[in-house]
């Protein structure tokens, strides 16, 4: 893993969320993101939800197979994270947000 | 519960690979998963992609093929030169092509998840061409994609349910264990029951092998052995000849040997058709001159053969037939005759014997020669080859094709020790020989056995002119059978031998004659002796009584004058 020095505090975020109806489990990992956002990149974030049950061609595109998915299509290199981003930490990671520990 | 027909009711689906739906006994189980386990380079792929595009071609079962190791750009082309065009199906909406790509390094996994994702997939891509066919390769992907394991087990469980719910056949492939005993890497057969396949890719001797074998079929008998299989331009083709048995039905049609001569020692007719011959004989006796004359022949009544040339050229063989009178070229124009020249070292064993059940299939022969069969026993072990042999053979009687073999003996090794096995499948053995003597050596043969047919036991001398295979007239003699000089020495001696005896005899008659003529001579002789002695003899006796006569006379008148008294 690349260590990151400074993540550009001015980079725009556009993040795309992939569930599959709305099940307690895909409102739990937007309630989570929306939380993780607000926190960390205020004002510089965009959240688009996907729910494959009305768009199931879209699935293809971003390789989607885990439920919840989220993507980072900005800033690039593209990345995802599945579950239900409960675990604030590796979402910051995934996110790029936060270094690694281990990477040190 | 209705159990009569039941179990040969479960419905199946023809995969339209050759041969596999009849080891199966009609294909895979219609509307469930079937696990196809194999190593690297076994096929897995190919059996996959033969399965949804022959369903699809040929009965109308449009099919998902969902990948999640090659590209979509991959697979057409990889298929393309197997001669599927998969971007014409795909526009005819017969095939779907999906590429699943899991890159771990991109994924990070925060708390519970599900493969809902892939599901949708699925399921969208089924709507989309009303698929009735699965194919998922290889599924096992997934465990390198997530590092949460006891999710991924149940969500695989789900799919395999899920699956069956759609009612879609499918097919998930798996890498083969490296465990022993392990028939998947990640224990995937643990989740599909109805049916597993295991493909296998062996080299052995420098000589890869693939073969196939039905792990299980539930609900359904099916073929247990592994069945040799090739991977070629036409796809996968099981050959499942193990199954033909010994129920074939048998004729009393005969087929000529080519050699008019030669069918006299088979009572007059020649082989059998569809039997198997084998003609064995060190090197350059005429195996190959045999075995051509017969396909010259037989090919010269219309019929169409087949030569598996496993040490010379097609070209060589015409060109030296021709010095034995044999044209074959025009027969191989009118594709009457086709030629098969392969070196026996270049496949392994099964491979051969599935390229040459292909090439046999195809070309529908009445006839078919293997020259020799000595080198495909090099190829495999002993077994193997009676076994591989066996199955040809089986084979070929049940569709009435003659077989005919060569067969190559080591100077000096026992003949029956070297065809162990090879034999017994013979209905017809003939043994050329070469016998020295008198500084040459010649050609005999010899029928050792003929399957329920009156044949010669005798040695015949052959000889091998422009007028091809000549048998000639056998010379029986007090030595045994002769051949070649010795014959005709032989002839010579004999004959002088009875001038002799001839003269002998007239000389015998003449002496007997003169002995005779001696010994009646000597006969008149002696009787002129006994004769005259007799006359002897009789005149002493007259003498005598005379005299005596004369003396009584005396002696009684001397009486009277000296008056003595007479005593009588």
């Amino acid at each position: 893993m690349q260590d990151m020095q400074h993540p550009n505090p001015d980079e725009q975020y556009n993040l795309r969320l992939y569930v599959a109806g709305q099940t307690a489990k895909s409102l739990q990992a937007f309630a989570n993101l929306k939380k993780i956002c607000e926190e960390h990149l205020q004002g510089r974030y965009r959240i688009e939800v996907i729910d494959l049950l009305e768009n199931p061609h879209l699935a293809k595109g971003d390789q989607i197979l885990a439920i919840p998915t989220l993507v980072r299509k900005l800033p690039e290199p593209l990345r995802k994270i599945i579950g239900d981003l409960s675990d604030t930490d590796r979402v910051l990671i995934g996110l790029d947000l936060r270094r690694k520990e281990s990477a040190a | 519960m209705k159990i009569s027909h039941g179990i040969s009711a479960l419905p199946k689906s023809p995969t339209g690979i050759k041969g596999f739906d009849e080891i199966t006994f009609g294909g895979l189980p219609k509307g469930r998963p079937t696990l196809v386990s194999g190593g690297a380079g076994s096929g897995k792929t190919l059996f996959g992609m033969e399965f949804i595009i022959r369903g699809a071609v040929e009965y109308a079962e449009p099919g998902v093929f969902v990948s999640f190791e090659e590209s979509e750009e991959d697979l057409v082309a990889n298929f393309k030169s197997l001669g599927f065009d998969l971007v014409q199906l795909q526009a005819d909406k017969k095939l779907y092509l999906d590429y699943v790509h899991i890159d771990r390094s991109e994924i990070e996994e925060t708390g519970e998840f599900n493969l809902e994702g892939l599901f949708v997939r699925l399921g969208f891509a089924i709507d989309a061409i009303s698929a009735r066919r699965v194919v998922l390769d290889t599924l096992e992907a997934l465990f390198s994609g997530f590092a949460n394991q006891f999710i991924l087990r149940s969500e695989i469980r789900r799919l395999f349910r899920w699956l069956k719910d759609r009612g879609v056949t499918a097919v998930i492939t798996a890498e083969r264990g490296s465990l022993e005993g392990g028939l998947t890497r990640h224990g995937l057969e643990e989740y599909v029951s109805d049916c597993v396949i295991a493909l296998d890719h062996r080299v052995h001797d420098q000589l890869s092998t693939r073969r196939m074998r039905v792990v299980k079929y539930r609900g359904s008998t099916h073929g247990t052995n592994e069945y040799p299989f090739l991977l070629d331009e036409g796809g996968i083709s099981v050959l499942p000849i193990t199954s033909v048995g010994l129920d074939y039905a048998v004729t009393n049609e005969r087929i000529s040997t080519g050699i008019p001569r030669l069918d006299v020692m088979f009572g007059g007719k020649g082989f059998f058709r569809g039997s198997s011959i084998l003609i064995s004989g060190t090197a350059g006796t005429g195996k190959t001159s045999f075995a051509s004359q017969f396909v010259y022949n037989t090919c010269k009544n219309g019929e169409r053969c087949l030569y598996f040339a496993f040490e010379e050229s097609s070209s060589q063989i015409v060109r030296n037939m021709r010095s034995l009178g044999m044209d074959l070229e025009p027969l191989i124009g009118k594709g009457l005759l086709r030629y098969e020249s392969v070196r026996p070292t270049s496949f392994g064993l099964e491979t051969h014997l599935a390229k040459m059940i292909q090439i046999i299939t195809e070309f529908t022969p009445s006839a078919i020669v293997i020259d020799p069969i000595s080198n495909m026993i090099n190829v495999g072990s002993g077994y193997d080859v009676k076994i591989a042999l066996m199955r040809l053979v089986d084979m070929l009687k049940s569709k009435l094709i003659t077989s005919l073999f060569t067969s190559l003996l080591q100077a000096g090794r026992d003949i029956v020790d070297e065809h162990v096995g090879v034999s017994s499948l013979m209905d017809t053995w003939m043994l050329l020989r070469e016998i020295e003597s008198g500084g040459e050596a010649n050609r005999i043969i010899n029928i050792v056995k003929s399957r329920g047919m009156a044949h010669s036991n005798q040695l015949r001398e052959f000889v091998m002119s422009d007028q091809g295979i000549e048998f000639v007239d056998v010379y029986t003699g007090p030595a045994g059978v002769l051949t070649g000089t010795a014959r005709v020495v032989q002839e010579a001696r004999e004959k002088t031998e009875w001038t002799r005896i001839q003269r002998e005899i007239e000389r015998k008659k003449r002496d007997l004659e003169r002995k005779r003529l001696v010994t009646e001579a000597r006969i008149n002789e002696l009787q002129a002796r006994m004769d005259s002695d007799q006359e002897e003899i009789e005149k002493l006796i007259q003498e005598h009584q005379m005299n005596s006569q004369t003396a009584s006379q005396v002696s009684t008148q001397m009486a009277r004058m000296r008056m003595a008294d007479t005593q009588e």
